[in-house]
């Protein structure tokens, strides 16, 4: 596993798509950071676009590479090597290297204009870590279906559908749940229908640490209590990495199992 | 001619007893205390009491007298006692340190307290963690000026206000720098006073806060950190000119709270970084003229029974919310504003849209029915409705409009 993962990494690294997605996210983060002084407005705007995009590209980036990588991976299944190792190291190695690439984009301009010894270090790591667990997520569930459709057409339109899903219709649902059950007490609803969606659960945690949290009014309250005790951050970050054990266990059974 | 000589010697010396006697006060001076020195007084003299440690529980003034510190005379109440009571007409207390008058769950204990008494003058202060800081009973026609008071309140109900102004009338509370109170300034039943270029920061409560008050004005305050900057309730006719809301920030804070208030004049105010700009209950007839609201979560929110309130000529900036109300009907103004959030255009180049801009966003309308899912603040979801809305409109209240949406900030000629 340790090679298929070292070799997907590094030949993702040299690619080309890689150093783009690297280049736009130290623009972006740059250009933010220049334009406003103030960090925690900076994280919000991130918090934006991140929540967005780190999603987005990690489906799809981990669902072209997968079907690309197929004859590739039938080759390696003819040699001598345990067939699960492949697949979880490949995903791996993808997911890594989109890590790579978000963690360093994001870090290097937030070092530059020396978050080290500020407060809002807390905010910014948070911001940081919840990207890289939604790379993982995301990668794993794209991962997960390019493996269980063999179809390309099938494979790609069900990976956007769900991240459409987690990014747009989730919250749609939730809304019009919450406004439909207007009449009874919402506030564990509510915690419980944000703690299921890793795009949702992301946004609480960073919007919780924000200035911002006082908007969010009473429920919010009941959040930044809820996530603000030992329990809840452990079953907040629980939630997060159960959104990427489960795919990458599925993607275990199945690559066990499956003929090629 | 002799008896000329005569009548001008008696008035000269008529005069020269009038001229008022000096008193020193110090551990070197005729008098080492402040109560024997006010003991042997007559009203209008005047008392130096120069720097030193005081301690005698209770000072009672009772007659016309000016008390002047010399490098701030420490006047310590131990935690015992109320510190200065004056009961006399034309009081003056200058430059004294006033401290520590201590907690009662009694009585309203004060640093300063002037009892049913005109033309009193408290200038130059300093009180430090008296509970209650100047406190006015049925004072008239006095000043409350320069002071500084600091105080470290622990909770509500432990603590007093800075200055506490009860049945009133033509006070002037004027460069004051108040903080850790429960109110920084609180009328209650004061009409025809005038509070201005007072800093109010960091009080558990309100920054300022009137009841039952009438006619009366604040101009050029700075109400910062407050639990809420100003609470105006049940009063008329207050004019609201030129103060800065500032970071009156947290779960229930808002820059201004209108309840019940009447023909008000709001003109000329910046409110930035508060939760809630104004928060408008039951208030009519009030003109919100050239304000500026920046970075507020709400910049006003409106509840309901608030009738002919003329919103124009304001900027709203960057808010997360430009305007909440409840209900579908309107029968307040809001025309001529600029919004940040405006992006109609100008055909004919006069610096007002074409279009009319709806500053109640749909998101903002389904918050009000349902505030919990404010949880779904600035997820996708919820920027994509609210751009629909913006294109048309079906759920937002439709008579809420800006007709003169302006294109440009406005200028706004502030005094100072």
């Amino acid at each position: 596993m340790n090679k298929i993962f070292k070799y997907s990494f590094f030949d993702l690294i040299r690619s080309r798509w890689t150093l783009v997605y690297l280049a736009f996210y130290l623009l972006l983060t740059f250009a933010l950071l220049t334009l406003t002084p103030d960090t925690s407005k900076v994280v919000i705007s991130l918090m934006n676009i991140i929540l967005l995009l780190v999603p987005l590209i990690a489906s799809m980036f981990s669902v072209i590479y997968s079907y690309n990588s197929r004859e590739f991976v039938e080759l390696l299944l003819a040699q001598p090597i345990p067939r699960r190792q492949i697949f979880l190291g490949q995903y791996l190695g993808v997911a890594s290297s989109l890590a790579l690439s978000y963690l360093l984009g994001i870090g290097i301009p937030f070092l530059v204009f020396g978050i080290l010894g500020s407060a809002q270090l807390g905010h910014f790591l948070t911001l940081l870590l919840v990207g890289l667990l939604l790379s993982f997520i995301f990668s794993a569930l794209a991962f997960l279906i390019a493996l269980k459709h063999d179809n390309k057409l099938k494979g790609f339109g069900l990976t956007i559908l769900v991240w459409l899903f987690f990014a747009v219709i989730y919250d749609g649902l939730f809304l019009v749940a919450m406004m439909w059950f207007r009449d009874y007490p919402l506030d564990n609803f509510a915690l419980g229908a944000s703690l299921l969606n890793p795009i949702d659960l992301s946004r609480m945690l960073i919007l919780l640490k924000l200035d911002i949290a006082a908007l969010l009014g009473y429920t919010g309250a009941v959040f930044q209590q809820f996530f603000g005790s030992s329990m809840g951050i452990l079953l907040s970050v629980g939630c997060l990495l159960l959104w990427i054990g489960v795919p990458v266990w599925r993607i275990y059974r199945i690559s066990g199992r499956r003929d090629f | 001619m002799l008896l000329k000589k005569l009548f001008l010697l008696v008035i000269l010396c008529l005069l020269l007893g009038q001229v008022d006697a000096r008193l020193d006060v110090c551990a070197t001076c005729p008098y080492k205390a402040i109560k024997p020195a006010i003991a042997a007084s007559q009203a209008g003299d005047t008392l130096f009491i120069h720097s030193g440690l005081y301690q005698e529980g209770n000072i009672l003034i009772d007659k016309a007298l000016t008390v002047i510190g010399i490098g701030y005379p420490v006047i310590d109440g131990k935690n015992e006692t109320e510190v200065i009571t004056v009961t006399a007409n034309r009081v003056s207390l200058i430059g004294l340190h006033i401290k520590n008058v201590g907690t009662s769950y009694l009585e309203d204990r004060a640093g300063i307290r002037i009892k049913k008494a005109k033309h009193f003058l408290v200038k130059n202060n300093k009180l430090t963690d008296t509970f209650f800081g100047v406190y006015l009973e049925h004072a008239r026609e006095g000043k409350v000026v320069g002071n500084v008071m600091k105080a470290q309140a622990k909770n509500e109900a432990s603590s007093g206000n800075a200055v506490h102004a009860w049945y009133c009338r033509k006070l002037v509370v004027e460069n004051n720098h108040v903080s850790g109170h429960r109110d920084g300034i609180y009328f209650e039943f004061v009409d025809s006073s005038i509070v201005r270029h007072n800093v109010s920061e960091n009080q558990l409560r309100y920054g300022l806060h009137f009841m039952f008050s009438n006619n009366d004005s604040y101009e050029h305050n700075t109400f910062r950190n407050n639990g809420a900057g100003v609470a105006v309730m049940f009063s008329k006719k207050i004019n609201m000119w030129e103060n800065h809301f500032e970071h009156n920030w947290g779960g229930a804070a808002y820059g201004l709270l209108l309840k019940e208030i009447n023909d008000a004049d709001i003109v000329r105010n910046v409110f930035e970084e508060n939760t809630i700009g104004i928060y408008v209950e039951g208030s009519n007839r009030i003109h919100y003229l050239n304000n500026v609201f920046r970075h507020n979560g709400w910049a006003i929110k409106i509840a309901g029974g608030c009738m002919d309130n003329d919103v124009s000529g304001n900027n709203f900036i960057s808010n997360t919310f430009d305007l909440a109300q409840t209900g579908k009907g309107t029968y307040n103004r809001f025309d001529g504003n600029y919004w940040s959030e405006y992006t109609g255009y100008d055909l004919d180049r006069d610096g007002v849209g074409d279009v009319p801009f709806r500053p109640v966003k749909l998101f903002s309308y389904v918050v009000d029915q349902t505030p919990e899912t404010m949880v779904l603040l600035r997820s996708t979801f919820v920027d994509i409705i609210n751009f629909s809305e913006k294109i048309s409109p079906i759920l937002t209240p439709a008579q809420v409009q800006d007709h003169a949406p302006r294109m440009r900030e406005i200028d706004i000629p502030f005094t100072h």
